[in-house]
This record gives C-alpha cells, structure tokens and sequence, in this order.
C-alpha cells in the first residue's frame, strides 16, 4: 500500500459526496414530507419557497455521486443498479414527480391543481427517502451475489423488514432535518407549527434509530464482529445520539442555524459509522461473502482513479465555494415576492 | 419481444424525451445572456421585459430537462450494466466530471437566475446568466465526448484479469460473450479519450442545433404576438435577436454539418452508407435527395443527382463512396469470424448493418429540415433587410410569420432525427466495432421488468409533455409584463434605466 491510496481516497470521497446528499436533499425531501401537515396555501407556498432556490443544486449531488460511483467503482455501480433495478425505476418517477410538482404547483390557482401537485409533491419525496432509506438497508444487510458479482436476488427479497426499517428511519431522519430547516427558514405562525414538530419528529427518529440498531445486531451478524474489532465506531454511535439531543436545546435557545448544523453532523456522522464498519466492502453479499465487491475488485485502474482524482481536486472547491454563496444569498426567513413558486 | 429490443426501446424514448429539454435550455441561455448583455448595456427597460419573460419559459424547461435528465444517469447502470462494467473505466470519469464541472455550476447560479432579481446587482445577475449558460453548454461538452467515445472509441486499451492480475490485450482482440465477465477497456490517454476522432465536430454540431432550438422559439413566439398584434415593441425586438441567432446558428450549422458528414465518411462508412442508401459502390456516387429503401432488393426509389455524393465526401467528382455490400471489409470479417468461407461472407456482412430504412430516413428528415430552416432564415433576412419584416399589413409578411409560428417544431424535429441517425447508424455496436448491443444489456433485468418501467415512463412523461405544453401556451398567452414590473424593482436595478435609451 503506497502513501496514497487511491482506493481509499476514493472510497472516502464517494461517501462524502453521498453524505453531501443526504444532508441537502434529505432536508429538502424532509420538508416534502411535511408538506401536507400544514394546510394554509400561504403556509405551504413558504415551504416549497423555502427550498425553491436550493432544491435541484442538492439533487446534484446525487447525479455526481451516482456518476463518481460509475467510474470509479464500476462494478458497484453496474452490480447496484441492475440488481434494484424495480426500486431504482419507482426511486427515479418519484423524484421526477416532485421536481415537477414544485415548478408546477404554484402556477395556477384553482384548488383541484394545487392540492394535486401537493399530494404529488409530498408523496413524492415520501417514496424517494423511503427507497433511499431500502436501498441503504440493503446495502448494509448485504445482498445475494454471484460470482460473477450480478444480483441473484429478487424484487421482494428487497422489501425485505429489515430494509423497510432502514427506510422509515430514513423518512423520519429527513423530516426531523426538514423540520429544523424550516425552523430557519420561517417565522411567525408557522414557525410555531414547525416548532412543535421537532421535539416529536427527533423522538421518533431517535426511537426508530435505536430499534434500527438493535435489529442491526440481530440480523446482520457481521456487524458485531466488525464492532469488536473496531471499538471506535461505538464512540460514533454515542456521538451521534449525543448530537441529536442537543438540537432541541438549541431550538429551545432560538438557535435555529446551530440545530441545523447539529442535524448535519449527526447525518454525517452516521454516514462515518457506516464506512468504517462496512470498509473495505463497497457491496456486501450475503449470505455468501467471497462473492462481496471490495474497493479494489469493484474499482477502475489506477490511472483512471488518478485522473479523477485531479477532476475532483479542482470541482470540489470550486463546487463548495459557490454553493456557500448562493446559501449565504438566500439567508434568513423566506417571504412570498411575485417570482415565488 | 427480448430484454435487449426492450431496453433499447426504453433508453431511446427516455432519452429523445428528455433531448426535447436540454437544447431549449442551452440555446435559451444564449439568449438570455443576449438579452440580459443589451439590457444593462442600452439601460432600455424592454430588454428588462424581455429577459424577465424568457427566464420564465427557461425555468420551466430547465425544470423538466433536470428531472428527466436523472434518468439517463441511472439507466447506464440499470439497463445497460455490462456496457457499464465494460467501459466504466473510461465512460465514468466523463459523467462525474459532467456531473462536477458542469451541473453544479448550472443549478447553483440558476438559484440567483430565477430568484436572485431582489437579492443582488445587476452585474453580479448577469455574471449568474453567464456561468447558468456556460454550464449549459459544459454539459454537452461532456455527454457528447462520452458518446462520441462510443462511435469513436480511441485512446484505450483492452485488459483481462487472469490470477487477479490485469493483463494488456492486442488491440485487435475481439471481444465474445465468454469476455464480458472479465475484459474490460481501461484508458491509456484521458486527452486522446476526450478529443476522439469525432467529438469535437460532433460536439459543434450539437450545440449549433441547441443554438437553433433556443432561437426558433424566440422567432415563433414573437411572430405569434406580431400577428395577433399583441406586445408589438417586445415582439419586434425579440424578433430581431432571434432572428439574428437563428441566422447565425443556422449558416454556421450548414457548414458544420458538412464537417460531421466527412467525419462519418472516414470514421464510420457503414452508417454513412447507410444514411445515404448506398448499397453499391460505384464512381461518381449519386445522391438521393429523398425516396424508399427497398431493403430486400437492396436498393433506394427517388431523385438523384448523379456525383453529388461524391464531391460531398471527398470534393471529387469521381471517387466512389463504399456501398454496403463491400461493408465491412472481408479482412474484418475474417478477423472476427476465424474460418469462414467466401460464400458465407455475403449473409454475415449484413448482421454488422444497421437498419438501412430507419437510418436513410431519420437523416433525410434531418436533412430536409434543415434547409427548410436555412430557407426560412434568408427569406426572414430579407424582408427584414427590405423593410417588410414587421409590416403585419402585407399577405406575403403573414405568411412569413406563420411559417415562424411553425418554425419552433423544425430544430426539434432535426435534433430528434439527427441522434436518432447517429444512433442507430450505429448499431449494431454499442461502442463502435468493440461491444455489441445485445452484449451490452443487464444479465439480471428480465424483459417484464422492463416493460413495467417502460409503462410506467410512458405515463409519467405524457403527463409531464402535456402539463409542460399546457403551462407554455399559458406564459404564452399571459405574455411579457411591462410597466408594473419595473415598479417594484430594486434601485440597484432602478439606476439602469435611462429616460432616453441609447440606440
């Protein structure tokens, strides 16, 4: 092994850009999630608004998290992607769907459209955090592989509890985010809507979570060992629980930014859990692991890695700087203007 | 049908839907940065208008080439996944750096595009315009060299894994079924992968019709207001700036064309055969302007002008184009079919021919609308130039206009036409002469599972395709907004506007 591994380097940014995911787009599906809890138009015009300027630069990160993966785990991405090929259809109509819905709905008035793209708008993000949620789940589970790294697996071995666990767990993950989104983003009325929605949606997550552990250690034996091996991941875990507890607190202080970065941390956090216990795996197959792809039989040359590598180290910053800015543009609470969804 | 004619069938209409969007946005682009350019140049409050109004119809149509674009990303590997483990090494780091370089940039400063008229400055907005189309066009940059890598593959080499070792193959190795579990193609040269044969006349050619897409929408539109004497100032003026674009993307692209068409010839004869119906070749290849391909008889019923193709490809009147029946060579044939008889060769040739018809007639659809575009252009030119572009009073200017009304459909018809040729004069390679098709597909997707995310697109995207016409005419029909908008305005914005417009 030299002094930089490539694969390693790979492995940590495909996560990251993942992780980049799931912390933005997982507050903007969050917050579709919750779309239909509030039911004032003015109210529900100020949640897609909140989101509006933002929305589709985070879904990119999972385009360029999806196409990092595909060169630079190409068997990962080809095994992943044909074997949920049924959940990966329904995943894509769903985002389709709310992408959509949120250029569409604010564009006429009658209520017959609006509730329409409502309805649209929140069962899609629903749909999509949830099969987020199974594909996670069945990553982590391990899947039935051959030898030659194809699925041999079927549709509803897919659905399967422990997965579908990891799906709801990802839906309230997101709405908790949501929620602590839209606690900046608003004021007035519907900040207090909102506010009273967060100490409820953290003790779901939080309960979801810690039954999401439990079933982990039952069901996927691996983990344990992995754990004994690698006791630091305990500390990420309590980490985690630790953070998730102190966003409440700091709503309590009116500290809106600080609980969203709170959210933040413990997403990334749990991201962090999940590579060091899974690492060097990229695709676990259970129940026969020989078959498993790895970060080195499921990667590209080392050539390819390197050129990606210097692609990377001149997007990422570039990337980041100018998504800082728009962020810092549109900060503060939202407010309706005549170019509003 | 099988899992291979259906994933075919999937990827071509998901793709040619969303190829409805994406030469809208990066044409409109161009116009809006136009737009934008004259406005904080001039201080004339109706350019103001006029960017306002098309940012609108941009926003929607990026809205829906966005979501329908996710979808190709992800059918590479759900349809297409031994394709993907084939040329992940080199096809993946196109995608990234689209995904890196290009879309990040185009949805970042899109936020400050569509909701960023109160926020910030007037320069800080049209640097936004600026990098939203620049990222618009960076996106075809990298989509068009990945595919162009698949009609042009070049700077690679084929490896095999034996004992966990990656082992270098010939370079005239040919790929069988039994392969596909461990030859992969691993890059040599990244630049060399980038600048293949044909990706950078192919790219120009790509971005001329985008350009011509985003230009014949603003003609159409402002035609349609002229003649219904609607929003006249806004409508001679977008009139202008289209037609000036339309102009210059159309004679460019005329000249483009041509350089794509010789790159064919010397890159991929068979789809250049095949396009032109040349199943015979003789001196002075004739032309067919347009006819029927009688694919049983092998031959093509319609006009020709004898030699035309001849100096087309090669400026010389004599030189035959090669017809199918000498495509592809023996020597290739024999390279891949150890051990074949004189006699067999006729019947094998044909199963490396694409379909002669469909290819024939997509490109001389292409064809077709194209110089319909490059005869609407001049004769727009020329009215304008006589002073009878906006005299709505004159028979001859309304049927001009009415042909602009149409015109909004001829760009999408040649863009459509254009891929479905390159695309299918492919075949039957996925990546020219390197990966079949049918070696291509998913092992593990069965051909119901297609067929049940084939139904559900089809009924996802009619929905989309009728709602986004629905809200188009709609903008349409409410049109521009003029004096209130400029009210509200911020002051920054304000100071711009001069009480007599520089001309």
């Amino acid at each position: 092994m030299s002094f930089l591994d490539l694969n390693i380097v790979w492995y940590i940014l495909v996560g990251v850009l993942f992780t980049g995911y799931a912390m933005l787009d997982g507050f903007d599906l969050g917050v579709g999630a919750l779309h239909l809890f509030v039911r004032k138009d003015e109210h529900r015009r100020l949640l897609l608004n909140s989101i509006g300027p933002v929305w589709d630069g985070n879904e990119v990160w999972l385009v360029t998290g999806g196409g990092a993966l595909f060169a630079a785990f190409p068997e990962a991405y080809a095994t992943v992607f044909s074997g949920f090929y049924l959940p990966f259809m329904l995943l894509l109509c769903s985002l389709i769907f709310r992408a959509v819905a949120i250029e569409f709905r604010s564009k006429e008035h009658w209520t017959w459209w609006r509730q329409f793209w409502d309805v649209a708008f929140s069962t899609g993000s629903l749909v999509s955090s949830l099969l987020i949620g199974v594909a996670m789940g069945n990553i982590v589970r391990g899947i039935p592989l051959d030898a030659d790294h194809e699925f041999a697996g079927t549709f509803f071995g897919l659905l399967n509890p422990y997965a579908l666990l990891m799906g709801i767990t990802t839906v309230l993950l997101f709405a908790m985010h949501g929620a602590i989104y839209l606690a900046m983003k608003t004021d007035g009325e519907l900040l207090a809507i909102v506010t009273r929605w967060i100490p409820r949606l953290i003790g779901l997550f939080l309960a979801s979570y810690f039954l999401f552990n439990m079933y982990t250690l039952i069901e996927v034996p691996w983990v344990l060992e992995t754990v004994r091996a690698r006791p630091y991941v305990f500390f990420l875990v309590a980490a985690n629980v630790l953070i998730v507890l102190n966003i409440p607190r700091e709503i309590h202080r009116g500290r809106e930014f600080y609980a969203f970065l709170s959210s933040c941390t413990a997403m990334g956090l749990m991201m962090a859990t999940f590579g060091l216990t899974y690492f060097p795996n990229m695709v676990l197959s259970n129940p026969d692991p020989a078959n498993s792809l790895t970060i080195w039989n499921a990667a590209s040359t080392q050539k390819t890695l390197g050129i990606m590598l210097v692609i990377a180290l001149i997007g990422v910053p570039l990337v980041l700087s100018y998504t800082a800015c728009i962020y810092w543009v549109f900060r503060g609470k939202t407010t309706l203007t005549k170019h509003s969804y | 049908m099988t899992a291979e004619i259906l994933a075919r069938a999937q990827f071509a209409f998901t793709a040619a839907v969303h190829y409805l969007y994406p030469p809208l946005s990066i044409g409109l682009g161009v116009v809006l940065v136009l737009m934008e350019g004259l406005w904080l140049k001039t201080g004339n409050p109706l350019f103001h208008n006029m960017a306002r109004f098309w940012t609108r119809i941009f926003a929607l149509t990026f809205a829906i080439g966005v979501a329908t674009g996710i979808v190709m990303e992800f059918e590479f590997g759900t349809n297409w996944s031994t394709y993907s483990r084939f040329v992940g090494d080199i096809f993946g780091s196109a995608l990234a750096a689209e995904g890196i370089f290009a879309f990040f940039l185009e949805s970042g400063f899109l936020a400050l595009l569509l909701f960023g008229w109160n926020k910030v400055g007037p320069k800080l907005h049209f640097f936004a315009t600026c990098m939203v189309a620049f990222g618009a066009h960076f996106s075809a940059v990298w989509i068009v060299v990945a595919n162009s890598w698949m009609q042009t593959p070049a700077g690679f080499h084929l490896e095999t894994i034996i004992d966990g070792k990656p082992v270098v193959l010939p370079p005239d190795h040919v790929v069988t079924p039994a392969d596909l579990t461990s030859v992969r193609a691993v890059v040599d040269d990244f630049w060399v992968m980038v600048f293949n044969p044909s990706s950078m006349e192919r790219l120009t050619h790509v971005i001329l019709g985008a350009w011509m897409a985003g230009a014949f929408l603003v003609v159409s539109i402002s035609a349609f207001y002229l003649l219904r004497n609607r929003h006249r100032d806004f409508a001679r003026t977008s009139l202008k700036v289209g037609l000036a674009f339309a102009t210059v993307a159309t004679v460019l692209q005329m000249l483009s064309a041509d350089a794509t068409a010789k790159g064919v010839v010397n890159n991929q004869p068979i789809k250049l055969a095949a396009m032109e119906g040349v199943y015979e070749t003789r001196e002075a290849t004739p032309m067919t302007l347009f006819g029927y391909v009688d694919q049983k008889d092998e031959r093509v019923v319609g006009p020709k002008i004898p030699g035309l193709l001849s100096l087309l490809a090669f400026n010389s009147l004599t030189r035959p184009v090669t017809g199918l029946r000498d495509l592809p060579p023996s020597d290739f044939l024999t390279m891949r079919h150890p051990g074949i008889s004189a006699e067999e060769i006729p019947q094998i040739r044909k199963s490396y021919w694409p379909n002669v018809a469909a290819v024939f007639q997509f490109y001389h659809i292409m064809i077709i609308a194209g110089v319909a575009m490059l005869a609407l252009v001049v004769a727009g030119c020329f009215f304008w130039w006589r002073g009878w572009l906006f005299d709505t009073s004159r028979p001859l200017t309304r049927w001009l206009l009415g042909a602009f009304v149409l015109s909004v459909l001829g760009p999408q018809i040649a863009n459509q036409a254009g891929w479905f040729t390159a695309e299918m004069g492919r075949q039957p390679w996925i990546v020219y002469e390197l990966l079949k098709t049918s070696e291509g597909v998913s092992k593990v997707v069965t051909a119901n599972q297609i067929v049940a995310s084939l139904v559900l697109f089809g009924l996802v995207y009619a929905l989309l395709f009728v709602m986004f016409l629905f809200l188009l005419t709609r903008k349409i029909q409410h049109g521009p907004e003029s004096a209130e908008e400029s009210e509200e305005m911020p002051d920054s914005w304000k100071a711009l506007i001069r009480t007599t417009p520089r001309t």
